[in-house]
């Protein structure tokens, strides 16, 4: 999977996730740039990331997820380790 | 690890179809429709947030459940999963969820916000650390025994306060073993307490009218770390992992569904490929594949003894085929391995109608409503005909392979119940004594509208030699739609191609649901005087009823005037097989030339005068 068709879906989830109909994702975009953005969300956007790219992140790994570049970077590690 | 609803259909864009339901006329009926797809975590958010914004107008239709949710751990990432279920079921919830923790303040103090709620429905969802702690209990009944009486005391508040339902979900079994497979023997494991108390859980329950929900047998099904991740547990206090709250969501549902009971009450069961395999018209009864001796038809045997089991116990059994009468009874009352027989089932319906008039007449006859209703059926057409047309039957996503239809009905929870009665027994019986014979009422299917929908594609070709094989296939084996059952050797095939007075057409589909191969064979011999006879003409009964016979004719009248033919004639020539095409030519404007005594019929159009038919496909020439 590309880097763009990650983007793709990671940006269809977050709108879906953070209500969001025209949301747009860039690597920089961390919590505070987004209204909905909350503790729980973030576990919603990691667990629907997980079952959407068929991926599963280590505990310390979630903790470490600064912005939405971080996000993309663990899912493409975790793809090509399969 | 994916939890996933999967005996519901995915959906089509959903944000398309989410933005379409929030502008709809009725959006609640929209959004309930919505909700009725196999949707992931993201999706049940969007979904629920459009749900919780609908005004009380717009809401007005669905009846409100007021639920109480109380537990020892974080229970809020549950409740879009919950919104969402009860959408789907035609609820809407009002949910009241205290502090975790203070669960026990709330039920014993007669001024809690839990007694001003009064709740409708009172789950009790209580993690294993909380209940049984993580230590070697020292000692284990006592242990047991309080959690027990504690738990029934709050059940009793809640039914003699509030007459509510009392729904008390098993606790998930989320420690490790320190021993293994004999984990009971080590007095006061953690891991073996949960399996005790769920065990208790279940005979007290049985005591005091409660309902158990069952995530223990469901994270068995599943697998656990589908139902608990435990670092959500560490990170979060999430008992349930939030992958799972569809799910979780679901199950509570059905448990307040049956307790109305809203269950499907009718199993309405397709034939051919559903309960056995290959299709009886065609393959005979030798043919079909049902009994020991092949995976396939063990698995057949398993799904009707599944459908058999559920009968006895309440369910009523229907059929619904697209078949001739007398072809679909055959294997009732002759076939060996058949289990199911035909005083099984309460209402029999075959012949070649549309399934979405069938079904109403079921119900009719049956005297329930259509949304007592649940489809079984291979065919994704059937299936999707049903959804569109009478989106109150509920129609689970059979899987491809039969060894797994048993499971998918199961798991769709259609059946869900509570209690067993006697009555329950003895409903099949009783149908088939109230049995309606009234006339079905012919109210109109739309048809049309569901067909155009579907983006056929039918492309024909003349006869080549890369299909001469399975052209020859073809035409020796079927017998249902074929008007002439006229065999041919390979040899008779390759003569057809090479003849130029003879037009032999193979004809495909294909639509939304993929590629069907070839669906119809017909072959023309042009006669001297100008008359073009079709001496062959079959096809495939799985695409009957979308317009292909039309289609066809269309085609072999384009190519009988392009070859200077003024008239075309057709032969039906009955067999004990192939009733189901005796008017085929009247159908399709031709009028009737001569008739022998045997049945045999000769029937004539002018190609002048062939009227016009409204087409639900595009027709494209391959080759």
């Amino acid at each position: 999977m590309t880097e763009q068709e990650i983007y793709e879906k990671l940006t269809e989830i977050a709108r879906d996730i953070f209500d969001e109909d025209d949301l747009v994702l860039t690597p920089e975009t961390t919590a505070d740039d987004v209204e909905e953005w909350d503790s729980m969300n973030h576990i919603n956007l990691v667990v629907t990331v997980e079952s959407v790219f068929g991926v599963k992140f280590k505990g310390a790994e979630i903790e470490e997820l600064k912005n939405i570049g971080d996000l993309v970077e663990a899912i493409k590690h975790h793809l090509e380790g399969r | 690890m994916i939890n996933r609803l999967w005996w519901l259909p995915a959906p089509q864009d959903f944000r398309g179809s989410l933005n379409a339901a929030k502008q709809a006329e009725r959006p609640a009926e929209a959004l309930r429709a919505l909700a009725n797809t196999d949707l992931d975590l993201g999706q049940i958010l969007a979904l629920d947030r459009a749900i919780q914004r609908l005004t009380p107008e717009q809401g007005a239709a669905l009846p409100t459940l007021k639920l109480a949710m109380l537990g020892s751990s974080t229970l809020d990432h549950l409740l879009p999963g919950l919104r969402v279920s009860a959408m789907r079921h035609g609820f809407l919830v009002d949910v009241y969820v205290p502090d975790y923790g203070q669960y026990l303040r709330e039920v014993l103090d007669p001024a809690s916000g839990l007694h001003q709620f009064q709740p409708d429905v009172l789950l009790l969802a209580m993690d294993a650390t909380h209940l049984v702690g993580s230590d070697l209990a020292a000692e284990p009944e006592a242990a047991l025994d309080k959690i027990v009486s504690r738990l029934t005391g709050i059940w009793n508040t809640a039914r003699d306060a509030w007459g509510a339902q009392v729904i008390q979900q098993a606790v998930l079994p989320s420690f490790p073993a320190l021993m293994g497979s004999n984990e009971y023997r080590l007095a006061g494991s953690p891991n073996d307490l949960v399996a005790q108390l769920n065990a208790r859980l279940r005979a007290a329950a049985a005591e005091h009218q409660t309902d158990i929900l069952a995530v223990d047998t469901q994270a068995g099904w599943d697998g656990l770390l589908a139902w608990h991740d435990p670092a959500l547990w560490h990170r979060a206090k999430q008992d349930v992992s939030p992958a799972a709250a569809h799910h979780y969501g679901e199950l509570v549902l059905r448990l307040i569904s049956a307790r109305q009971g809203r269950s499907g009450k009718c199993l309405v069961l397709d034939l051919d490929n559903t309960l056995w395999g290959g299709v009886i018209g065609d393959d005979g009864l030798s043919g079909i594949v049902l009994g020991q001796g092949s995976t396939q038809g063990e698995a057949f045997v398993a799904f009707q003894k599944y459908a058999r089991n559920l009968s006895e116990r309440g369910i009523i059994l229907a059929v619904c085929s697209k078949n001739d009468e007398a072809n679909a009874l055959e294997p009732f009352e002759r076939h060996p391995d058949m289990v199911l027989n035909r005083g099984h089932i309460a209402s029999f319906v075959a012949n070649w109608q549309d399934k979405a008039t069938n079904l109403r007449r079921i119900a009719d006859e049956l005297n329930i409503g259509l949304d007592s209703l649940v489809f079984v059926d291979d065919n994704p057409f059937e299936r999707n005909i049903i959804r569109r047309e009478l989106p109150m039957v509920r129609v689970p996503e059979l899987p491809e392979d039969p060894a797994l239809y048993a499971h998918c009905v199961a798991q769709s929870g259609y059946f869900e119940s509570v209690a067993i009665t006697g009555e329950d027994r003895a409903r099949t019986s009783l149908y088939q004594v109230r049995r309606a014979s009234e006339a079905a009422r012919a109210e109109a299917t739309d048809l049309d509208g569901y067909l155009k929908s579907l983006n056929m594609v039918m492309e024909w070709q003349y006869f080549d030699a890369i299909g001469q094989q399975r052209i020859t296939q073809l035409v020796n084996k079927t017998n249902q739609f074929n008007l002439t059952t006229r065999r041919y050797t390979d040899a008779e095939i390759g003569a057809v191609i090479a003849d130029p007075a003879k037009i032999g057409l193979q004809v495909r589909l294909r639509d939304d649901y993929g590629d069907h191969g070839i669906i119809a064979i017909l072959i023309g011999d042009l006669q001297p005087e100008g008359t073009l006879a079709i001496e062959t003409w079959l096809m495939s009964c799985r695409v009957l009823g979308r317009g292909v016979e039309q289609a066809c004719f269309q085609v072999m009248a384009d190519e009988a005037r392009a070859a200077g033919a003024t008239a075309i004639s057709g032969r039906y020539i009955p067999t004990a097989k192939n009733g189901m095409v005796k008017d085929h030519y009247p159908k399709l404007g031709f009028a009737l030339a001569q008739e022998a005594a045997d049945g045999t019929a000769d029937w004539l159009i002018d190609l002048g005068s062939v009227p016009e038919q409204p087409l639900f496909m595009q027709i494209v020439k391959g080759g």
